[in-house]
Parts: structure tokens; C-alpha cells; sequence
């Protein structure tokens, strides 16, 4: 039962630092903490709870709600480490045999998630009928053959998007195999067409499953020590919360947890719902698009740690635009990093008695910032200054890529590095630079609502196109309602319809999203 | 000079699907699968011959093949990887004498890769050449047809090694045929067709465009300055337009996506306004009502900055791209080839002209 919302913390566990607010149920900020992010997550959380606790002097029974957002599943996946050992399922022969699963992962991350894979017959036409006959009893010779090492399973079929069961009935036989408590990952839950992309997914999603639970753990432990009993969420890829049980079985989910934060967040500080928005950090800046109040999402697959994915992820140009961006060269052949200072900008850069030149000196010198020396970039001048225009076309070209359409749109600037971008950027109706853009991030995960999503493949068959539409969106309203958000307020974000090309039967892709503010009872 | 043959690597499979992805001109669909497939083949296999038609004997059995139905399905349904076999048996079976070697059916998208999957697991060598030079929508969009040789038997199979051979009574019935029963397979199926023997070959053949592919993918990964002026020297390129993709339609009829993009001048070509409009591939591009390049020249939308094809599935708001344009192999500027992939042939109610009667190249 959701309890009546009163006093929101939200946290965002980034790479470099942990961010913490709070919220009152009218979004007023009430305290805001920045801190370095530990390696252990639930004397992090503790440090940022404690801190923004004692900035309100109010009792903790006021807090009701606690929103986490974290780049954990990220990490260990670009990390290579508390991965979970999985076995893999495909279930498509005498298709797919061509490209076993696997086959376009880097080595080394294959050889941590892997604990063997198979390809048995089954799967679906993209009519929904049946391949060939679901071979039950490979998958149970092959689960009988990995048990030993397998620590998860996933299971991906051809068309389960279209049609579930073989997926379904393939986990019936893990458990009777493997028993009730081994995580499996099913395809159909987690990405859309398109068989090689969405195994991956599924896989990665099984990996990560002891990282879910370490996270929940960590923030759960952490509330406890507090003294805290409110409800808690995960913020996931497109901004929208996550209840605890959810994150267990679909911690993949929070991989594009971060930039939707601060894109969210940006949203509410400067009070818009269609903007570019541009968040710059210490190595690099993302710049999305801001739809209707959420990040537009990606209709590309997506590279994570080396794998091809195609759940959905917020549309994201990202370049090497950020505070502790170095600059080499001459002021004729300047060159704008990738490499960056990092965490250690206030060592390295001019301003701060360094020897590196860097776009936070760029931007000292070019008087868009007043930090550190300002007589220190003496010398660097022009080269500082080449840098800068550089960094701008960088930021200018990025902009316009992202925008969906031809009108000039408001730019809203976040994050930490943002006083090293321009006054003015074309194509640009005004830029927004919010109040308390440094905990953008945080704030997005604090007024983060909840959302439910629909995305299959229907057969028309006699129903028409709208009939079919209804059909799906009432069922996003439902999984949105039923995840807590208020039914007087949940709307439909998203409709996304795609018709199959070649088919004498027409048969649609629809992709539906609602999402609506936590209910208040 | 060695007698043995070049052989496709895995650094040429690569390069090979970078450049179908250039002469598909948008069509063909995403070779990503046909390379993942064709890599995993020779992986296991070694790498496959390429050989030169004339290298074989006149009376040599050739088989061209490829993929025929829907892209967007066989990313899902994923091929088994032993049609080669299945379609080599079953011509062998028919035709009672041996194959010698197999073919690409058209030079773009995933059919560029696919066949030296088939000819991995077949054990055949491939020749270096096709029927297309590019990609077409349609069966008897190949050059044979221009000579009245024809497509048949034709022998489609599933991932189920399902085999169906078809003996129409021409080539344009061959596409109607097969399109219905690709569709009844679930969308997509593979195929060979137009059985020659290596004389009957020699006329329609266009010769060299596998290694060409190649070389086009060699090119662009290896430019370090201009990768435009570099495929410039390889294939010549006639850029129509530098520019931003700013709006995209795509809808779904007769079993083709058709649709348009609309692509916006930016630097030198600042104020230009250039549409192109696909039927799978990019049939014409017009500029203020007037047609700049048509089918069969091969319009292709490439990469700002990285010179690589864009297919049709792929377009989206705010890609820099320039639309490059390459010459259509002369068999089908001939009167007979406009006949059939002329763009009166698209629908469309205009004469070719010939890209290099209207344009410069790079330099």
C-alpha cells in the first residue's frame, strides 16, 4: 500500500558523486547534499540520508517516499564484475543455428556471464503460429548438464514478442530442474524485436541480478540504520520509478537510469516539457531531448559494455565536452580531448595551480567562469580560446542533432561543468541555466513518476487499427496504476506503431507507454 | 602471381559489409546477420575462395543466391546457415550435374554477405560478381532478364529446409510466385535462382563488384584524411548535397516500405532542400521539383563524417549526411535495362539521365 506522500529524499549514485535531495509533496527543494560516492553503497547512502536529514530538522516519520537512482548495473558490466554466471536458452532451431548466442560479445565479458548456451527448437513465426514443436526435453538435458555452475537462466525465443509460450514453458522446466529460487530472465519482458539484441539483453539482465540485490540491500540497510520506513523505488532508463521487487527481476532496467535523472530533472527546474537538454559532467556532456516531460528514447540498439542491445534507452548524443576535458595542440591545431582530468580537475587545471590545460581554464579565460586563478591561464590564451570555439561547434552540432524537429526549442543546461557552455547556441529559442542545476540528477529522481509500458506485436485479424490502440494503452494505464501511480492522473506518454513490411496478413508493432504521479490516496 | 584464388577473410567480410551497405542504395536491409553469419561460417570453415568466372569451365554449373521477403522478419527468424547445402542439392538434383560454384544475387545489403555463409558451409567457392551491382525490390531486376535467360528453376527453402521449385512460365511471374510463398514461410525465405552454366554467365555477369564491395569498405575504414575524396578515387562519387536529414516518412504498401526523406543543405549547400523517395531503395532525388539523380544510378545517403551507407530503416532526424550518388552499371542504362529499372518502371514519369551528365564528382 502506498502510503499519502509527505517529505521525498532522492539520491543519485553516480560514478564520481552521490546527490541527495529533499522534496515536499509540493516539489519544494527543501535540502540538497553533494558528496564523493563510496565504494561501499550503504555507507554512501547513509552519509547522504544523514546529511540532508540534518539540514531539515524534521522527523524522519515525515519522509514517506525514497527514490534511488544509481549507475551500479552499469558499472559491473563495463567493470566485468559481480556478474552472475547464466546459462543461456534460445529457443529457435532449426532457425538462428547460424549465430549462437555469444557470438558478437567481447571475450572476456563472455567468458565471466557465460555458463554455457544452448539453442533448442521452437519459437514463433511473426504471425504467432509455431516454428517447429518446443523441444522441452533439450533444454532439460542441457540445464541438467550446467546446473552445477549456472547461477542464472535466460531464455529468448524467435518472435516471443509476438508469441510468449515456448519462453514460458522453457522456465517451467528450469524449475523443475533447478528449482523454485534461480533467477530467470525471460526475452519477452525485457526487449523488442529483433532476436540477437534482445538475448543480449536478457542476458545481461540475468547477469546482473546479484547487483540488484546488492543495491536494494544497500539502500534498504541504509533506511534502517536511519530509522527511515518509507517506500522505496528505482528510477529505470526512461526517468520513471521502480518498485524494489521490480529491480530484482529487471535490473537492466536502471542502465540509463542516470542521464533520464538529470534529464527529468532539468524538466521540472526550469518548467519546461519539450526542450534540449545538456548535461555536462567532469569528462563528458549528454545531450537529449525532452518530449511531453520525458527523454525521448533511442530507436537504435545500444552498445553497452561491448554488447548490442535494443531495450530502450534515452536518446543520447554524447560528447567530450566537459569540465576536466584537456586541451593539447596549438591555437591552429587544437584538440578538444576525450582525455580528461577527471575527479582530479582541482590538481590538474591552471586555474587551480596545475599544469593542464583544460575547458574549465577555456572557460576562466574566455569569462564565462570565475574559479581558481584567473591569472593562471596567462599565455594559454589563444590556444584556451581555440579551444573554447571548438567545444562550442561541438555542443552547437550535438544540439541540432538531437532535435526532432525544425523549430528553434529552449536549451536547459545542467550538471556541474554546465558555466564552460555558450550564452548562445543557434537553433536555440533561449537557454535555460535553473536554479540548483548541480543536483539535477537527484531531483529527478526525487519527482520521478511511475509508468507502465506495452510493447507487442498484434495481429489485426479483422480488429481494427484504433480498436487494437485502445487495447494497448488501457493496458499501459493498468500496469502504470498497478505500480502506484494516481488513476486521475495517469496519462499515455507514447505511441509508437510499426507495420511489418511483406506480410499478405497486416500485423503491427505497438509500443505504448503511460506514466502518472505517485498516487496520494 | 599465385594460381590460388584471393579469399575472404574476417577482415573482408567486414570491409565487404560496410561496402554493400554503399551500393544498396538504402535497400537490401541492415548485413549485420549475413555478416555475424558469413563470420561464424568461415570461422569454422576457413575463409571462402572468390574466384574469377573465367577460372571455371565453360560448361560449369553456377548457382547466384540470396534472401528474398522481409529484412525486418529475418532479424528475428535468423537463416540455419545450410541453405547453401539445401539449395545445392536440390540443383543438383534437378539439373543432375554438380555445382560449381555460387553467386550474389545483388551486390547491397544483407544479400552482399549472406552467400559467402552458404558458400562456407557448402564448401563452394564464390564468384566475384552478381546480377544487380546494387540492390533492387524484385526478382527479374536482374541482368539475365535483360538477355531472356531465365530464372528458373528457382529453389526456395526455409530455415525448416523446406524446399519449394518453382518453373514460371517468365521471370515476372517468378516474383509473384515466390513473393506469395515467402509470405506463407513467415516472411522471409532464402533462394537460388537463375542456374547458369559459366558461358551463359559471362554475358550478363557483373564482373569484380564483390571485390569492389570490398574495396569500398577498405576505403572507408582506412581513409585517415578524406573519406569522401578517397571513395572518390575507388568508385567515382557524385555528391548531390551535404546536408541534414530534417524529416523522414515511412509507411508500409504492396509488401515495400515506401516513404521519403527530406534532407536540408547545411555548409556550402546551405539553403538547398533535397528529397528522395524509396521504394527499399532510394528511386530519385528532387530538388524544387526537378528530378537530380534516379534509379538505376545508386543513391545513396552517406555518413557526414564517416562516408558509410545509410539504409532506408536507418534514417533519422538530424543525420549529417551527404547524398552521394554512383553510376549504375551500363547494362542497365541500356534501353532494354530502363525498360525494367528505368524509373518509369518505379512509377515515377521521367527520363534518365545519366548522374554524370548532371554532376561533378568530388573533386
Amino acid at each position: 500500500m502506498p502510503g499519502s506522500v509527505d517529505l521525498r529524499i532522492g539520491i543519485d549514485v553516480g560514478g564520481t558523486n552521490t546527490d541527495a535531495v529533499v522534496l515536499d509533496s509540493a516539489n519544494r527543494l527543501l535540502a540538497k547534499h553533494k558528496t564523493p560516492t563510496t565504494p561501499d553503497l550503504t555507507s554512501g547512502i547513509t552519509s547522504a540520508l544523514e546529511a540532508v536529514l540534518g539540514q531539515i530538522d524534521q522527523p524522519v516519520e515525515r519522509i514517506t517516499h525514497v527514490m534511488l537512482g544509481t549507475t551500479h548495473a552499469t558499472n559491473a558490466i563495463l567493470e566485468r564484475r559481480d556478474l552472475l554466471k547464466v546459462a543461456v536458452v534460445r529457443i529457435g532451431a532449426p532457425a538462428t543455428v547460424s549465430i549462437p548466442p555469444f557470438s558478437d560479445w567481447p571475450d572476456d565479458l563472455r567468458q565471466v556471464v557465460s555458463a554455457g548456451e544452448v539453442v533448442v527448437p521452437g519459437g514463433s513465426e511473426v504471425t504467432g503460429v509455431p516454428l517447429v514443436p518446443f523441444g522441452r526435453d533439450e533444454v532439460a538435458r542441457f540445464l541438467e548438464k550446467v546446473g552445477d555452475s549456472a547461477e542464472a537462466v535466460a531464455i529468448s525465443g524467435v518472435f516471443s514478442p509476438v508469441s510468449g509460450d515456448h519462453e514460458q514453458e522453457a522456465e517451467q522446466v528450469v524449475r523443475e530442474v533447478l528449482g523454485p529460487d534461480i533467477p530467470v530472465s525471460l526475452s519477452q519482458g525485457i526487449g523488442a524485436l529483433g532476436l540477437l539484441e534482445r538475448e543480449n539483453a536478457c542476458i545481461l539482465n540475468a547477469a546482473l541480478v546479484g547487483v540488484a540485490h546488492k543495491v536494494v540491500h544497500g539502500l534498504t540497510a541504509a533506511l534502517a540504520q536511519n530509522g527511515i520506513d518509507a517506500v522505496a523505488f528505482l528510477t529505470q532508463n526512461d526517468g520513471t520509478l521502480m518498485g524494489l521487487d521490480y529491480v530484482l527481476r529487471f535490473p537492466v532496467l536502471t542502465i540509463g537510469s542516470g542521464p533520464a535523472n538529470s534529464m527529468r530533472g532539468a524538466c521540472y527546474l526550469a518548467d519546461v516539457s519539450d526542450a534540449v537538454v545538456v548535461d555536462v559532467g567532469g569528462t563528458s556532456s549528454d545531450v537529449g531531448m525532452l518530449l511531453n516531460g520525458f527523454p525521448r528514447e533511442s530507436s537504435t540498439p545500444t552498445d553497452i559494455g561491448g554488447v548490442r542491445t535494443n531495450f530502450r534507452m534515452p536518446d543520447l548524443v554524447a560528447i567530450a565536452v566537459g569540465g576536466g576535458t584537456r586541451v593539447t595542440g596549438s591555437a591552429e591545431d587544437v584538440r578538444v580531448g576525450p582525455e580528461s582530468v577527471g575527479y582530479r580537475l582541482r590538481e590538474e587545471a591552471l586555474v587551480f595551480g596545475g599544469a593542464t590545460p583544460t575547458l574549465s581554464d577555456a572557460a576562466v579565460a574566455g569569462g564565462r567562469a570565475s574559479m581558481g586563478d584567473a591569472g593562471a591561464v596567462a599565455g594559454h590564451e589563444e590556444l584556451l580560446a581555440a579551444a573554447l570555439r571548438r567545444a562550442d561547434e561541438l555542443v552547437f552540432v550535438a544540439t541540432d542533432q538531437i532535435k526532432t524537429a525544425r523549430g528553434p526549442v529552449p536549451l536547459v543546461v545542467v550538471g556541474g561543468g554546465s558555466v564552460i557552455l555558450p550564452p548562445e547556441v543557434p537553433g536555440v529559442a533561449q537557454i535555460v541555466r535553473p536554479e540548483n542545476y548541480d543536483v539535477a540528477n537527484a531531483i529527478g529522481a526525487a519527482i520521478a513518476s511511475v509508468s507502465g509500458q506495452v510493447d507487442k506485436v498484434f495481429k489485426l485479424a479483422g480488429r481494427d487499427r484504433q480498436e487494437v490502440l485502445d487495447l494497448a494503452c488501457a493496458a499501459a494505464k493498468d500496469e502504470a496504476i498497478s505500480a502506484g501511480a494516481d488513476p486521475a492522473a495517469v496519462e499515455i506518454v507514447e505511441v509508437e506503431e510499426v507495420p511489418m513490411a511483406y506480410l499478405t496478413e497486416p500485423v503491427v508493432r505497438i509500443r505504448v507507454k503511460a506514466a502518472g504521479p505517485l498516487g496520494r490516496m | 602471381m599465385t594460381n590460388d584464388p584471393p579469399k575472404l577473410d574476417e577482415q573482408d567480410l567486414v570491409d565487404l559489409s560496410v561496402g554493400c551497405t554503399v551500393l544498396a542504395g538504402g535497400g537490401g536491409g541492415d548485413p549485420r546477420i549475413g555478416l555475424l553469419m558469413a563470420l561464424n561460417a568461415v570461422r569454422r570453415t576457413g575463409p571462402v575462395p572468390l574466384i574469377d568466372l573465367d577460372s571455371l569451365a565453360a560448361d560449369d554449373l553456377v548457382v547466384p543466391a540470396g534472401m528474398i521477403g522481409a529484412p525486418t522478419v529475418m532479424v528475428e527468424k535468423i537463416p540455419n546457415g545450410n541453405e547453401g547445402d539445401v539449395i545445392r542439392a536440390a540443383f543438383e538434383a534437378r539439373l543432375n550435374r554438380p555445382v560449381a560454384a555460387l553467386m550474389p544475387l545483388e551486390m547491397g545489403g544483407i544479400n552482399g554477405v549472406l552467400p559467402v555463409a552458404w558458400a562456407a558451409h557448402a564448401g563452394l567457392p564464390l564468384v566475384d560478381g552478381d546480377l544487380m551491382g546494387r540492390a533492387f525490390p524484385e526478382l527479374q531486376m536482374c541482368t539475365p532478364h535483360l538477355y531472356d535467360i531465365p530464372s528458373w528453376p528457382c529453389v526456395v527453402v526455409d530455415e525448416r529446409s523446406q524446399v519449394i521449385t518453382f518453373e514460371p512460365r517468365d521471370n515476372v511471374w517468378l516474383e509473384r510466385l515466390a513473393r506469395n510463398a515467402v509470405s506463407t514461410l513467415g516472411g522471409c525465405a532464402c533462394a537460388g535462382l537463375y542456374p547458369m552454366d559459366a558461358r551463359t554467365a559471362a554475358t550478363p555477369l557483373l564482373r569484380g563488384t564483390v571485390s569492389r564491395a570490398v574495396q569500398i569498405g577498405r576505403t572507408i575504414r582506412t581513409a585517415t584524411d578524406d573519406p569522401f575524396r578517397a571513395l572518390d578515387a575507388q568508385v567515382d562519387l557524385y555528391p548531390l548535397l551535404t546536408g541534414k536529414v530534417v524529416d523522414v516518412d515511412r509507411r508500409t504498401a504492396g509488401g515495400f516500405v515506401r516513404g521519403s526523406a527530406v534532407v536540408e543543405g547545411i555548409e556550402h549547400d546551405a539553403g538547398r532542400l533535397v528529397r528522395i523517395e524509396f521504394q527499399n531503395e532510394n528511386l530519385v532525388a528532387m530538388e524544387d521539383g526537378e528530378a537530380l539523380a534516379t534509379v538505376p544510378d545508386i543513391i545513396t545517403l552517406l555518413d557526414r563524417h564517416s562516408a558509410r551507407g545509410i539504409v532506408t530503416e536507418h534514417i533519422r532526424y538530424g543525420q549529417r549526411v551527404v547524398v552521394g550518388v554512383f553510376r549504375a552499371p551500363d547494362q542497365w542504362r541500356s534501353e532494354r535495362g530502363l525498360s525494367v529499372v528505368g524509373p518509369r518502371a518505379f512509377g515515377y514519369d521521367l527520363d534518365y539521365v545519366p548522374v554524370e551528365d548532371r554532376h561533378a564528382r568530388v573533386g
